[in-house]
């Protein structure tokens, strides 16, 4: 059959992107010819990769990311100190600056540190001493961890050659403490707590969401009306108020339970609106009301034809969803209500920073702040691309 | 080109349109050259994806990004001034000058070319003050006496009434009178009657007829539909894929076409001039029907009196009474809002009628209530009485393979399983007419016609006896639409089916249809053979309608000779 009959250049760009490459060999043609092929057998999640490949930000927002769950999966073994690791000697030390070559050839090292007397305030202060030379190894023994609490190591990516040694990148904080190996201690708790409360949101949001949009009338009003009374709480004083009622005694872990659980209170709300939204659009679909009248039951319709249709949208809601809960601790950890000491998170760390005089002497200390913005930044432009490939059938 | 050149308003010469994609280029119009006479109508006549609009939109520059003239001129002459479109600086003074001051243009949809937050009269007076400078009293005067001129009644009530207060037929009037506005030397029309009832499109192209014989406009008229420009056109020009392939006077175009193309356009818009089934008026009475349908109704919002009485709301669906009979095509016809289409959906039950009753004859003999059927019993209702959707797009699942679309039928019935069912997919691919070396692929592999053809197969799949068909070739090309019409006929003659065919378009069901139920203002106001609804029906209503259709014969123009039905003028 002619193929001249309305067809829309839906996959003119997938063409497009042979149509170079044969332009010059004859021997292109097969290819272009196999890749027409693709496209016509690419299912819809092969669509979605290839209108999210095309855009660019969202991928390198994407590679970003699981850089970053990487080092919250491999804390331990990255950061060059244990998190709670302490040096008095070193309080407030500045960064220093990692140098790579030796004398003209490949070799790490870090300057030493020189305590001088500030004249006008007499108090001490740390200078970098371009005299001394501590050598810096990859791979190097120090201090003894179990990563993943089970696999007992003592090897760091970095760290100094000779253990005991200062080496401190990001600075340290008051107590001596490696900034850098915090915020990288720092990054699997705040990286989590988006994960774990976004699931609990998701498990809360597709329930009560699809309750909502697939029967309508009463459940749907009521659902809705108990979605406008949580978002009309302000969130704040809200979570404030529950994390206060955490008692102190609980263990660090427990308490980390309890906060994502309080953050997702308020956190399903809007992945249940995405999916009432998706199933109200869906439900009165021509395929989905051809798959009723093939015979097909409810369930059957809700799960083979209606959620497979959304689920990329979920994932881009879900995508969005997480920064939201990131800042969240973060808040909650900065004003003190959080998450706790001796956990570290982003938020616990930039508590440290509340101080204005300790942040004009030691700035080192808002670097926590920069993780979370990186993170957030590369959240919400990895789920805009997700968010724009969900559909691959519009353009 | 022979013609003197003064009495060329708009010359159109070797223009390209190209669209940079991210990594080639498209090139939607090639070489395209055509010219319109003072007064004259030039139509432009092609299929989906032909560049027609293209080229209408680029006479204005406001084709979309990232589409561009590449090569060309389009020459506006207007007494001694001769101004070149392209080389206008986009969005410039000049070119704001050129739009809706010397070139007017009227939209497809006449919904979304007005804003609704404006008044009808604020929206024309705008016109009026941007280009002629006028004040607002005047302009206001001026835009009542426009309305006047496009046949709306109380022009100066109506002016201070918003867009969603009109109706369709209305709103392109307001279009149009917007377009005219300024006294433009060239109307630019794209497709606008396409989303009107054929009724209404009537009014419409005869009012452009006549304003443009008053004022000695020209007009460039885009258009699919042949039956169209046999009745409006002066000049045609054929487009396909971005080239023009024939042009000339309507006479020879429709009666001397010399390109193939133009030849396969006529007799795929000709063919449905007449029946397909020339056979014997069937002795209805003494074969039992297989669906009758008796006082079915649907209300939205009625109120029921404690006397049983209805009152209020919509009633999409009164009173309806229908007989399909075995291997009888039954049409139902009607304009947009008739409830042609509640009709079907309450026949399939999805939706609930609020009151009559269905019954379904089985292939045994039995007959049954369809509206007390629940579970197992609907489930098989619906397996042999099937529907046929209007949109190819939206009826098949996107992240579904044809082989898993036509086979759901089959896995949830629990009728065939791994080989054989993939044998009994084959079958019936080959049945529609499509390779069944496709099975694998996606929906989005298809062309519109080629996706109606694997709804087609779906509603196959089942073995049923009736097929309800709601709009199912409206989406599609003339050329395919006759295609999709001949296959469903084949198909009828193998499987020996009945159909409901529901369709606006009167030649679809011409061609298609032994019976025709005719609806209006959710009644059934006629029923009687093809033949007769489509050559000398009874009722008014039905005259107007079928008079109101096209003819593709410009020595046959119908639609001017055309009977009225009062009633519907005064919501035109």
């Amino acid at each position: 059959m002619a193929r001249t009959d309305g067809v829309r250049p839906l996959f003119t760009w997938t063409r497009n992107k042979t149509a170079k490459s044969t332009a010059a060999t004859g021997a292109g043609v097969a290819e272009e010819v196999t890749h027409i092929k693709d496209a016509e057998h690419a299912g819809a999640w092969q669509l979605a990769w290839w209108k999210f490949r095309k855009h660019r930000l969202a991928v390198a927002s994407g590679i970003v990311v699981i850089c970053i769950y990487l080092v919250a999966a491999f804390a331990e073994f990255l950061a060059p100190q244990g998190a709670g690791d302490y040096s008095a000697r070193y309080t407030y030390a500045p960064p220093q600056q990692l140098h790579i070559w030796d004398n003209g050839e490949f070799g790490l090292y870090v300057h030493g540190y020189k305590v001088r007397v500030n004249p006008e305030s007499f108090a001490r202060e740390f200078v970098i001493d371009p005299e001394t030379k501590i050598p810096v190894g990859l791979f190097v023994r120090g201090a003894p961890y179990k990563l993943w609490n089970f696999i007992p190591s003592n090897i760091h990516l970095i760290g100094p050659v000779k253990a005991g040694q200062p080496m401190y990148l990001w600075g340290a904080d008051r107590l001596g403490r490696d900034m850098l190996s915090r915020v990288i201690h720092g990054t699997r708790v705040s990286m989590t707590v988006g994960l774990v409360g976004v699931s609990l949101s998701l498990v809360f949001g597709i329930i009560l969401g699809g309750l909502s949009g697939y029967y309508g009338g009463g459940i749907d009003t009521a659902i809705q009306r108990v979605i406008e009374f949580l978002l009309a709480i302000p969130t704040i004083p809200l979570w404030m108020g529950l994390a206060a009622a955490i008692p102190p005694t609980l263990p660090p872990l427990q308490v980390y339970f309890m906060i994502t659980i309080i953050l997702s209170l308020v956190g399903w709300t809007g992945l249940a609106r995405v999916v009432r939204g998706r199933f109200l659009a869906m439900k009165n679909e021509d395929f989905v009301t051809a798959a009723r009248l093939d015979g097909a039951r409810e369930m059957s319709v809700i799960f083979r034809h209606m959620l497979p249709s959304f689920a990329s949208h979920i994932i881009a809601a879900v995508t969005l969803a997480i920064p939201v809960m990131i800042l969240s601790e973060t808040a909650l950890s900065f004003l003190g209500v959080g998450l706790r000491p001796p956990v570290v998170s982003w938020g616990v760390l930039l508590q440290e920073a509340q101080n204005i005089r300790t942040v004009a002497t030691a700035p080192w200390l808002l670097l926590p702040g920069v993780a979370v913005i990186t993170t957030v930044l590369a959240l919400n432009f990895l789920g805009d691309g997700l968010r724009d490939a969900a559909d691959p059938y519009s353009d | 080109m022979s013609e003197p050149m003064t009495a060329d308003v708009l010359k159109v010469e070797k223009l390209s349109i190209e669209f940079q994609l991210r990594t080639s280029v498209f090139k939607a119009v090639k070489d395209v050259s055509f010219s319109i006479k003072r007064g004259g109508t030039l139509c432009l006549v092609g299929e989906s994806g032909s560049g027609k609009s293209v080229t209408a939109r680029s006479l204005l520059q406001i084709v979309d990004k990232p589409g561009r003239i590449t090569s060309g001129r389009i020459v506006l002459t207007r007494e001694a001034e001769v101004i070149d479109i392209t080389t206008l600086k986009a969005n410039g003074p000049q070119i704001r000058a050129v739009r809706g001051g010397k070139v007017g243009l009227i939209f497809q949809e006449p919904m979304s070319a007005l804003s609704p937050f404006h008044t009808i009269g604020d929206q024309i007076d705008e016109v009026l003050q941007i280009h002629l400078h006028l004040e607002k009293a005047e302009a206001r005067r001026r835009t009542i006496e426009l309305l006047r001129q496009v046949e709306i009644k109380n022009p100066a009530e109506m002016a201070n009434r918003y867009s969603f207060e009109y109706s369709g037929g209305m709103r392109q009037r307001v279009c149009i009178a917007m377009a005219l506005a300024c006294d433009p030397d060239v109307l630019i029309a794209d497709e606008p009657t396409t989303a009107l009832d054929v009724t209404t499109q009537a009014e419409i192209l005869d009012l452009i007829k006549r304003l443009q014989q008053r004022r000695g406009m020209a007009v460039l008229l885009i258009t699919h539909d042949m039956g169209v420009v046999a009745e409006v056109a002066d000049e045609v020009a054929v487009m396909r894929n971005g080239e023009i392939v024939e042009k000339g006077p309507v006479e020879a175009i429709f009666h001397d076409p010399q390109h193939s193309y133009t030849r396969h356009l006529l007799e795929a818009t000709r063919k449905l001039e007449h029946n397909s089934r020339e056979r014997d008026d069937r002795t209805a009475s003494r074969i039992e029907p297989v669906l009758s349908v008796r006082n079915l109704s649907k209300y939205y919002g009625s109120k029921q009196a404690a006397d049983g009485s209805w009152s209020g709301g919509l009633r999409a669906v009164d009173d309806v009474s229908l007989d399909l009979y075995p291997g009888e095509n039954l049409g139902i016809v009607g304009e947009s809002g008739s409830g042609k289409t509640t009709l079907g959906r309450l026949i399939m039950r999805i939706t609930e009628p609020t009151m009559g009753s269905i019954s379904y004859r089985q292939a045994d003999g039995v007959t049954s209530d369809v509206l007390d059927m629940r579970g197992a019993a609907l489930r098989a209702y619906h397996a042999q009485v099937r529907l046929i959707f209007q949109d190819p797009f939206a009826s098949l699942n996107p992240r579904m393979t044809v082989k898993q679309i036509v086979g759901d039928p089959l896995r949830i019935a629990g009728m065939a399983r791994g080989r054989a069912r993939d044998g009994r997919v084959a079958e019936l691919l080959r049945m529609v007419g499509l390779s069944p070396d496709t099975m694998d692929r996606y929906p989005h592999a298809f062309s519109g016609g080629q996706r109606q053809r694997i709804g087609i197969a779906r509603a196959l799949a089942l073995d049923p006896r009736v097929i309800v068909a709601d709009e199912a070739t409206s989406a599609l090309d003339v050329s395919i639409r006759s295609q999709i019409l001949d296959l469903l006929l084949d198909i009828q003659t193998r499987l020996d089916l009945s159909f409901i065919f529901i369709s606006h378009d009167i030649s679809v069901i011409r061609y298609f249809c032994d019976r025709v139920a005719v609806m209006y203002k959710g009644r059934i106001v006629e029923v009687g053979s093809s033949q007769k609804i489509c050559t000398s029906p009874d009722e008014p209503y039905t005259r107007a309608l079928i008079s109101a259709v096209p003819s593709p014969d410009p020595r046959q123009k119908r639609m001017m000779h055309r009977v009225r039905f009062a009633p519907e003028i005064a919501d035109a």
